[in-house]
C-alpha cells in the first residue's frame, strides 16, 4: 500500500524542527529513520498530517561520552552503534543485544531514538535501556525533560513523549568496573521480533549480589523491570538454586499475550529458561 | 499537495525530478525513472526485494520516500552490469543458479553488493547474514550463498 497524503518539512536545525513540531502538535509526525514509522504509513495504519523530516539536522547522530555517561544523539543509526567501540565499553550490555536488532538494510538507517519512540514491546533496546538505568531527554520549544527509561514506555507502542515533543538524547549511566551484563533471546529468525528475551546487569561483591537489573522483551509492554526479581536477588549468594528460582519468579511475573509464533505458556517457559541463561553468563563477567 | 525538486544520482547519472512526497523512493525508481530493477514486494521492509544502495549502503527503497533521497547517490541492480556485461556477482548468481522465480533477486544482489564492498574475501556466516535480511521462498538460500561465493572467486581471477 501507499502512505497517505502529507505535507513534508525537512528542518535545518534543532530548534527549526522543534518549532515546526510546536506548530502541527499531534499531527506532526518525527521522521528519523523511518523503519517503523514509514511501514505504519504504508499500511495506514498512521497518517500524519505533517512530517518533519530531521535527517539532515546537524550532530544529532553522535555518540559520544560525557561525565560519566554514554551519551546518543536521537539519530544515530542501528550499524553505528552495533560497531561502536564506546558502545562496547561503557553499555557492554547494549552491545550484547545489538546483533539481535533487526537486519543491515534496517540497521543502515534506523536509529536508536526512533527505535524506542516506537515502543514496541518486542523491541530488545527498550529492555536494555530500562536495565541500564538510561535516561531520555525530550524536548518541546519551551521545554526539556528527563525521563528516566522504566518510566519512559506506558503501554504497547506508547511513550510518555507529549505532542510537541521530540527525544533529542539518550544518556546511560557507563557500566561500572567489575559489573555482568548478559542479553538471551529467542526468536523464530535472529533479526526477528522477540518471542521472549532477557538482558541482565549484575554486580557481586564479597561473593555477594550487591546489584542487580533484570529486564524482559517480548512481554506487556516495552522497558519492564522486575524488581521482584532483583530484589530476591541483592544481598545473597548466586547459586545455582537462587538463580533457578529467580527464573521461576521471573516467569510468574511477566505478562505474556499470545502471538502467532508462541503461547502465553511457552513464553512463560522461555523467560524462566533465558533469565537463567542470562543471570549465569552475567554472573560469569562478574569481576 | 505541494511537490517538491529534488536532484539526485541514480547509477551514475544525474536527475532531477518534482516529486509529491508520499512517493516512496520503490515507486519513484520505477515509474518515474522507469528503472523496473528494483522490485516492490511487501511494502513494508520485510521482505527485502527493494533494497538499493543509498550512499552507498544498503536500505529499503519502500521504507524511504524520494524526497529524502535528495543530493544522494542511488544505486540499483539496473546498474551493475557494465556495457552489457554481467558484473561478477551477477555472473555468479547465472553460473551457480542462485535464482529460480527471481523476484527477490534484485535485493540479494544488492545486499551482496554491499557485503562485498565491505568485506572482499567474506566468510559463509557473513554472506549467510548479509542475505538474512531479504527473504527467498524458492530457493532455500543455498545457491544464493554458492553464487556470492563464486563470484568472490570470479573476482579474485578478474584481478589477476
Amino acid at each position: 500500500m501507499k502512505p497517505a497524503v502529507f505535507d513534508y518539512i525537512r528542518p535545518g536545525s534543532l530548534p527549526e524542527a522543534l518549532a515546526a513540531l510546536a506548530r502541527h502538535g499531534a499531527a506532526g509526525k518525527i521522521l528519523a529513520g523511518g523503519q517503523s514509522l514509514v511501514p505504519m504509513m504504508n499500511l495506514r495504519v498512521v497518517k500524519p498530517e505533517v512530517v518533519i523530516d530531521i535527517n539532515r539536522v546537524p550532530g544529532l547522530g553522535a555518540i559520544r561520552v560525557d561525565g560519566g555517561e554514554l551519551v546518543i544523539g536521537a539519530l544515530a543509526r542501528h550499524a553505528a552503534l552495533l560497531s561502536s567501540e564506546l558502545v562496547k565499553k561503557h553499555c557492554p550490555l547494549m552491545a550484547d543485544a545489538y546483533p539481535w536488532v533487526a537486519h543491515g538494510p534496517i540497521r543502515n538507517r534506523g536509529t536508536l531514538g526512533g527505535n524506542i519512540s516506537h515502543a514496541d514491546p518486542a523491541s530488545e533496546m527498550p529492555a536494555v535501556l530500562a536495565a541500564c538505568d538510561a535516561k531520555i531527554i525530550a524536548k518541546s520549544a519551551k521545554a526539556t525533560r528527563t525521563i528516566v527509561a522504566k518510566e519512559f514506555f506506558v503501554a504497547p507502542l506508547t511513550t510518555t513523549l507529549a505532542a510537541g515533543e521530540m527525544l533529542t538524547e539518550i544518556r546511560i549511566p557507563s557500566a561500572p568496573a567489575g559489573q555482568g551484563w548478559s542479553w538471551q533471546e529467542e526468536a523464530i529468525r535472529k533479526g526477528d521480533f522477540a518471542m521472549a528475551a532477557v538482558g541482565v546487569t549484575l554486580t557481586i561483591a564479597g561473593g555477594r549480589c550487591t546489584q542487580a537489573s533484570v529486564a524482559i522483551g517480548g512481554m506487556e509492554r516495552a522497558g519492564v523491570r522486575l524488581a521482584k526479581v532483583e530484589a530476591h536477588l541483592v544481598g545473597v549468594a548466586l547459586d545455582e538454586a537462587r538463580i533457578a528460582s529467580a527464573a521461576k519468579l521471573a516467569a510468574e511475573l511477566v505478562q505474556p499475550g499470545d502471538s502467532y509464533h508462541a503461547d502465553a505458556r511457552y513464553k512463560r517457559e522461555l523467560v524462566e529458561a533465558l533469565t537463567a541463561r542470562a543471570l549465569t553468563t552475567a554472573r560469569g563477567r562478574c569481576k | 499537495m505541494a511537490a517538491f525538486p529534488i536532484s539526485l544520482k541514480v547509477n551514475g547519472a544525474a536527475v532531477s525530478r518534482t516529486v509529491e512526497p508520499r512517493t516512496l523512493l520503490s515507486d519513484f525508481l520505477r515509474d518515474d525513472l522507469d528503472l523496473k530493477g528494483t522490485h516492490v514486494g511487501c511494502e513494508h521492509g520485510v521482505c527485502g526485494t527493494c533494497t538499493v544502495l543509498i550512499d552507498g549502503q544498503s536500505a529499503r527503497s519502500c521504507l524511504t520516500f524520494a524526497v529524502q533521497a535528495d543530493g544522494c547517490a542511488i544505486r540499483t541492480v539496473d546498474g551493475l552490469a557494465q556495457g552489457g556485461q554481467l558484473n561478477p556477482l551477477q555472473q555468479g548468481f547465472w553460473e551457480k543458479h542462485g535464482l529460480q522465480c527471481g523476484f527477490c533477486t534484485p535485493g540479494m544482489l544488492m545486499v551482496a553488493t554491499e557485503l562485498l564492498e565491505r568485506n572482499a574475501n567474506p566468510s559463509t556466516d557473513e554472506i549467510r547474514e548479509a542475505v538474512s535480511a531479504n527473504l527467498c521462498r524458492c530457493t532455500g538460500y543455498y545457491n544464493i550463498v554458492e553464487s556470492i561465493q563464486h563470484a568472490v572467486t570470479l573476482m579474485k581471477e578478474g584481478a589477476k
